[in-house]
């Protein structure tokens, strides 16, 4: 982000200064609605969930006081560290794989075609990320059920023995709730990183070639860096979407089965409206947004532009 | 830089397996909601005999007449006010430079990672006392105030970035600092505020969230907040399932298809300033 020079000397400067003083803040009224908005709606309801999250309180009667000690279940209770695991486990599918494909995909296009299959690809692969993930949930839900695609296409491949309800095994609900978000992102990474690397200066790859540079010593030393923006761009976007996930979870398993595919998000909404625990609720609601804050501040640090 | 033909015919392959894989979900939905009524479909295949009837079925099931309205009059609620708010915002932090703008600043930024599920149990209690519980304005306001870390970052990007002599120009000239955002700044800041009505739209139509914790009325919902209430009523029923999830996506997918290069823009951009 480049900022405007500041203390510019210039013939208005008098003018400027007479409009400072009765003016300057009079333009908080430009921003005073935002704020109101702001802070009634986000920041008062945050330092309520802080708030809640020291006490013990079923939503109706008499909240009573409780330290830390929700916060200690978080960190303890197996469960909710299995549900906070489970988000991790997440990333992979939900960032890695994206951007893993992303890659593999923009080092060999190089440069997004143009004309009417540039537009036909683009359009097709921004699809996922217009629709509701509601609606990815529910076609996932369908694909990867017993008669669904999946299996349709195992069997037909000889490959029967391997099919199975998908969404419901213990063994492979939480991946293939993760192939759902892989398949949400896969599109907005690809583009992304074929754009930038359209951008990369043609020269840089040339010279690498002339040092006699493989595609993958290509890849590590010019792709890379040059794509350092970029991958940064997808991984922050990503990485809030799958610790953060809910709608894609709520909808394929509800978190089933047992705990396998219960992730922070659902566990709160859980919590809070079916069980009735808001005090616990609360607190894995900041467990989790501080998770999202130490996920995402060192990736934006690791890829942003130096000159930044 | 040239590629040899055989490297662009490969990336032309996974290109176009890409694509495969994401049409994938929709044309499997859509060979599921052409089966008869009553049936267990599997898999993909093309129905001898297509039931294009069930998405009648779907329609008048669905209530998509409600629906539309519903998430319209959402749409109507959230965006406007929270494009205009969020520009004289970013105007007044960007430009203006008022006193204390990089506090505040930095304060709406704190609410910019910030996951909607660790405010929705406080807001859930604060829309009960305010009575507005199963209401559409229980979604609206919300939504207002939980778009302004971003609306208001997106906006001051904006302006921090137009030169300064613009507005020192007019000054001279004695306009007022309102004159100056009408005349001036509000028409270079088109590009800007059309990607943030895009981009709202999208997250607006798209909440899911909000619209299952303060609403239980389906028909007051968003459209994807209706789609849950659809799945969890219809959900044994694959083939009206997949013939209603198609027509409650059509709205958006014909919006998108006209506007497909601006989305395309807004949500590049948008990722990459978020």
């Amino acid at each position: 982000m480049t900022l405007p020079a500041t203390g510019s000397t210039s013939p208005a400067r008098a003018h400027r200064n007479r409009w400072a003083r009765s003016g300057r803040w009079s333009g908080w009224l430009w921003v005073v609605p935002a704020l109101v908005m702001y802070v009634v709606f986000v920041v008062r309801p945050l330092t309520l969930t802080f708030q809640y999250s020291l006490y013990d309180w079923n939503g109706i009667g008499v909240a009573r006081w409780a330290g830390l000690d929700n916060y200690l279940t978080v960190f303890t209770d197996s469960d909710l560290l299995k549900i906070i695991g489970n988000a991790f486990v997440l990333i992979i599918f939900f960032s890695f794989i994206p951007v893993g494909v992303g890659l593999l995909v923009a080092s060999l296009v190089r440069r997004m075609a143009t004309g009417l299959f540039g537009t036909a690809v683009r359009t097709i692969l921004f699809l996922p990320q217009v629709i509701p993930l509601v609606a990815a949930g529910i076609a996932w839900s369908w694909l990867l059920s017993s008669s669904g695609v999946v299996n349709q296409v195992l069997r037909a491949v000889g490959l029967g023995g391997l099919a199975r309800p998908w969404l419901g095994d213990f063994d492979t609900a939480l991946p293939s709730v993760g192939m759902i978000g892989a398949w949400v992102s896969l599109g907005l990474c690809t583009i992304l990183l074929i754009t930038g690397i359209g951008k990369i200066d043609p020269s840089l790859y040339e010279a690498a070639r002339m040092d006699g540079a493989g595609p993958v010593r290509e890849f590590v030393a010019v792709t890379l860096p040059g794509l350092r923006r970029e991958i940064g761009v997808c991984l922050t976007v990503t990485v809030i979407a799958a610790l953060a996930s809910f709608d894609i979870v709520y909808i394929s398993t509800s978190g089933g089965p047992g705990y396998q595919t219960t992730v922070p998000g659902l566990e709160i909404y859980r919590l809070a409206f079916a069980q009735r625990q808001v005090g616990l609720a609360s607190a894995l609601a900041i467990v989790l947004m501080a998770l999202v804050l130490l996920c995402v501040l060192p990736i934006q640090r690791l890829t942003r532009e130096e000159k930044g | 830089m040239r590629l040899s033909r055989s490297e662009q015919v490969t990336g032309r392959v996974f290109l176009i397996l890409l694509v495969l894989v994401t049409l994938l979900p929709f044309v499997s939905m859509l060979s599921a909601a052409l089966q008869p009524r009553g049936t267990v479909p599997t898999g993909l295949t093309w129905p001898s005999d297509p039931q294009w009837g069930n998405f009648a079925d779907a329609f008048t099931v669905a209530n998509m007449g409600a629906l539309l309205k519903s998430s319209g009059l959402i749409v109507a609620g959230v965006v406007p006010v929270a494009v205009v708010i969020a520009t004289m915002a970013g105007f007044g932090l960007g430009h203006l430079k008022i006193p204390g703008a990089r506090f505040v600043f930095v304060f709406f930024l704190l609410g910019l990672t910030m996951p909607f599920e660790a405010v929705i149990t406080p807001l859930y209690y604060q829309i009960q006392d305010f009575g507005l519980l199963n209401t559409r304005w229980a979604i609206i306001l919300p939504l207002i105030g939980l778009f302004m870390p971003f609306g208001v970052f997106w906006m001051r990007t904006h302006f921090v970035n137009v030169p300064a002599e613009l507005s020192e120009a007019a000054r001279v000239d004695g306009s007022s600092t309102w004159q100056l955002f009408w005349r001036i700044h509000l028409p270079l800041a088109r590009p800007a505020i059309a990607s943030l009505t895009i981009l709202l739209f999208l997250w607006t139509w798209n909440q899911f969230l909000l619209a299952i914790v303060l609403v239980d009325d389906g028909t007051k919902r968003t459209m994807a907040g209706a789609l849950g209430a659809f799945q969890g009523q219809w959900g044994t029923d694959q083939v009206l399932l997949c013939a209603g999830s198609l027509l409650i996506l059509t709205p958006t997918l014909i919006v998108f298809l006209i506007f497909q290069r601006q989305f395309i823009k807004a949500l590049l951009q948008g990722s990459v300033k978020g």
